[in-house]
């Protein structure tokens, strides 16, 4: 294992070059009323669901911006958006200076989308099971008409194989011959295929072994260091987030409440959420360690508590808290949304 | 010696298929003591679950156990008819699944589930069965318990879910819990407040646990001892401190180094262990963990090792014996021994 020498300083990277992802006051609104004429008949009025809530982060080159939070916090829609698979209901997604979702930049947007790539979390439903791995590959280079040849496509194939890890000659198997694993390795070449500069890797190991996990999480970052690449990386494990990423931003109930380089928010977390989720993740150093367990659990984010969407299960939660939304305070060189750090 | 809650001698789980027949479990022994809680690890496909179905006797057609014995409290469960079996469920040994959602009837109401369970179980009155569901209820912590009796499945959250399903299990006050993967659908903040409660009321009724998860982190913070799988065989079987420190397996060692965790240093490259566990029908000839073994040697390739004590651990690997393996090669047990592998005295002189 050459652990050594792929070993580097992931923060050093930091402040190095511009950004390359920009959200600005991003929201989306999912509308989950009954149809119009049942509300009529039956009563009762709209019901909607603020999956996220005015978010902002930059993403600069060559980084990994890691978004973490449990089920409901909205780091899945996020994504959605940044990569074009959903509109915001407000804000605007900005990759490499073009609007992702402003008519004006369609041009340019049009350019970038080769850029942008996903790999999605399930390696068994991501890849379709009637085509073999050489055409899954060849897709997204057919699709941006990167390369016109047949042979040379063939030959690119082959290359992104060995880059995963693979046997060239894999192009030829259908993906139900690989193990988990093996097919997510597929994936990332899928999403290398096209020469993306950004892709959005949505919990790429959650469906894997912990072993078969470290080789996925070790190759993405050998992949990032050799091609330039900038990840947004989406995990509920913080475990996992801690190897990969540069910074963190945390999520709970659609809304942004700490962001900061990953390793100050590790060694010094500020946000009382942030603190409760580090105590809470069952850890192998901590064998034999007893800890007290947080009360609670997330509420339903279609109707969450006012003011601070954390304050009933908060333990410094103080009056204001039930009342008045947080603004973002600068802590160090995190950005807390909590009230605690407003005479700071 | 008292005698263990459960006790699995050489359990053989076979499943026969088109294609032959594959052994998915394959010379398992284990013990959980009164009041012990043992951790079931494994990957996907090692055989933690089959173990656990096994032992409730509800394994998948077409898997049935092919050999072995198991014993609950010194009677042996495998060979009793369907219906003997079905009185020792639920009253001896109670059941946790992993998804709380498809465990409840979602058309009954959570008091009525609960009062159904306690009265095949035990001989009660319908108000003296509704009072003692009440008490489970609010001893799982539920607020307002009284009120909720008559709640439906849907209107809990997930956390809350797993709370009724636990207090269904434990309403006949079994002997033995096995738990598959009870946290896995639930999010960390609350995986911790069900393990934390799984753990205390147990404890409080002295009633044993299986913990089935793929999860090193919970096995670590829950369990007495753990029991590590492999292609579904014993690589080792320890106490829970002695398997995370100093794994005595190679297949251990590289599971513990390649696990992220919230120490150490977040830039050092994760240890990986090369290739992916083998299937079912394609387990290798000898050692099946050796094609991936960083210190194999030729008779690891043709001879499968026994399980022998290694450190406070048992571990199913021949560099623990130099007796059933003389010619490992010296520069690999040299290896071991520096990768903190605790070797037996005399391989330990062999090398010095």
């Amino acid at each position: 294992m050459s652990a050594g020498a792929m070993q580097k300083d992931r923060s050093a990277q930091e402040g190095t070059k511009g950004p390359l992802v920009e959200i600005e006051g991003l929201r989306r609104v999912f509308d989950l009323s009954r149809p119009w004429l049942n509300r009529m008949i039956e009563g009762g009025g709209r019901v909607t669901l603020t999956a996220v809530d005015s978010v902002d982060f930059t993403i600069r080159e060559g980084e990994t911006y890691a978004l973490v939070g449990e089920s409901g916090s909205g780091k899945s829609t996020i994504a959605k958006m940044m990569v074009g698979l959903l509109p915001p209901s407000a804000g605007s997604v900005k990759i490499g200076g073009a609007d992702m979702w402003n008519a004006r930049d369609a041009g340019a947007i049009r350019a970038m989308r080769r850029q942008i790539q996903m790999i999605f979390q399930d390696p068994f439903a991501s890849l379709n099971p009637r085509w073999r791995v050489r055409a899954i590959i060849e897709e997204p280079i057919k699709a941006f008409g990167l390369i016109p040849d047949g042979r040379d496509r063939i030959e690119r194939v082959g290359e992104l194989l060995s880059l995963v890890g693979l046997d060239p000659r894999d192009g030829q198997k259908f993906p139900h011959e690989f193990s988990g694993g093996q097919r997510q390795r597929i994936a990332i070449a899928r999403a290398l295929a096209s020469n993306p500069r950004f892709i959005v890797c949505d919990e790429p190991t959650s469906a894997l072994d912990v072993s078969v996990q470290a080789q996925v999480l070790n190759l993405l970052r050998d992949l990032q260091d050799r091609l330039g690449l900038t990840y947004l990386f989406i995990s509920h494990n913080l475990a996992v987030v801690r190897h990969v990423a540069t910074r963190v931003g945390v999520l709970y109930l659609g809304r942004l409440v700490e962001e900061a380089p990953a390793r100050e928010l590790f060694s010094s977390p500020q946000h009382p959420y942030t603190k409760m989720l580090l105590d809470a993740v069952p850890d192998i150093e901590m064998a034999g360690v007893e800890r007290q367990a947080i009360a609670g659990e997330i509420p339903n984010p279609v109707n969450p508590p006012p003011g601070c969407h954390f304050h009933p299960r908060c333990p410094q939660a103080m009056a204001h808290c039930a009342r008045d939304i947080p603004p973002v305070h600068l802590v160090g060189s995190a950005r807390v949304r909590c009230h605690l750090f407003a005479d700071r | 010696m008292t005698t263990p809650t459960l006790s699995v001698r050489n359990l053989r789980v076979e499943i026969p298929t088109r294609r032959g027949v594959l052994t998915a479990i394959d010379d398992l022994s284990f013990d959980i003591a009164p009041g012990e809680v043992l951790g079931m690890v494994g990957e996907s496909g090692a055989g933690k679950s089959i173990t656990g179905s096994a032992i409730i006797g509800l394994l998948e057609p077409p898997g049935r156990v092919a050999g072995g014995e198991i014993r609950l409290a010194g009677e042996r469960i495998d060979n009793l008819s369907p219906d003997q079996m079905r009185r020792v469920r639920g009253r001896r040994i109670g059941m946790i699944f992993q998804d709380p959602l498809t465990s409840l009837n979602p058309l009954y109401r959570i008091g009525d589930q609960l009062v159904e369970t306690i009265l095949t179980h035990e001989r009660l009155s319908t108000k003296a069965a509704r009072a003692k569901g009440i008490k489970l209820l609010e001893e799982v912590g539920i607020p307002a318990a009284e009120a909720r009796f008559s709640a439906y499945p849907h209107q809990f959250s997930g956390g809350m879910r797993q709370r009724v399903v636990i207090a269904l299990a434990l309403c006949a006050d079994p002997e033995l819990v096995i738990a598959d993967e009870p946290t896995t659908a639930l999010d960390v903040s609350v995986q911790a407040q069900i393990i934390a409660l799984l753990k205390r009321l147990c404890a409080d009724r002295g009633a044993s646990v299986m913990l089935i998860t793929h999860d090193m982190g919970v096995i670590a913070e829950t369990a007495d001892r753990v029991c590590v799988l492999y292609a579904g065989r014993l690589a080792e079987i320890g106490p829970v401190r002695a398997v995370v420190k100093h794994p005595q397996h190679p297949y251990t060692k590289g599971l513990m180094a390649a696990i992220p965790t919230l120490v150490g240093d977040p830039d050092a490259t994760l240890a990986q262990i090369p290739g992916s566990m083998p299937r079912l029908g394609a387990i290798p000839a000898g050692c099946a963990f050796n094609p991936r073994c960083d210190y194999a040697f030729e008779t690891c390739r043709t001879k499968r090792p026994g399980i022998y004590g290694a450190g406070t651990s048992d571990a199913s690997c021949f560099l623990h014996s130099p007796a059933d393996a003389p010619s490992a090669p010296a520069e690999v047990l040299r290896a071991a021994d520096r990768s903190g592998i605790v070797l037996a005295s005399e391989a330990k002189e062999t090398i010095t």
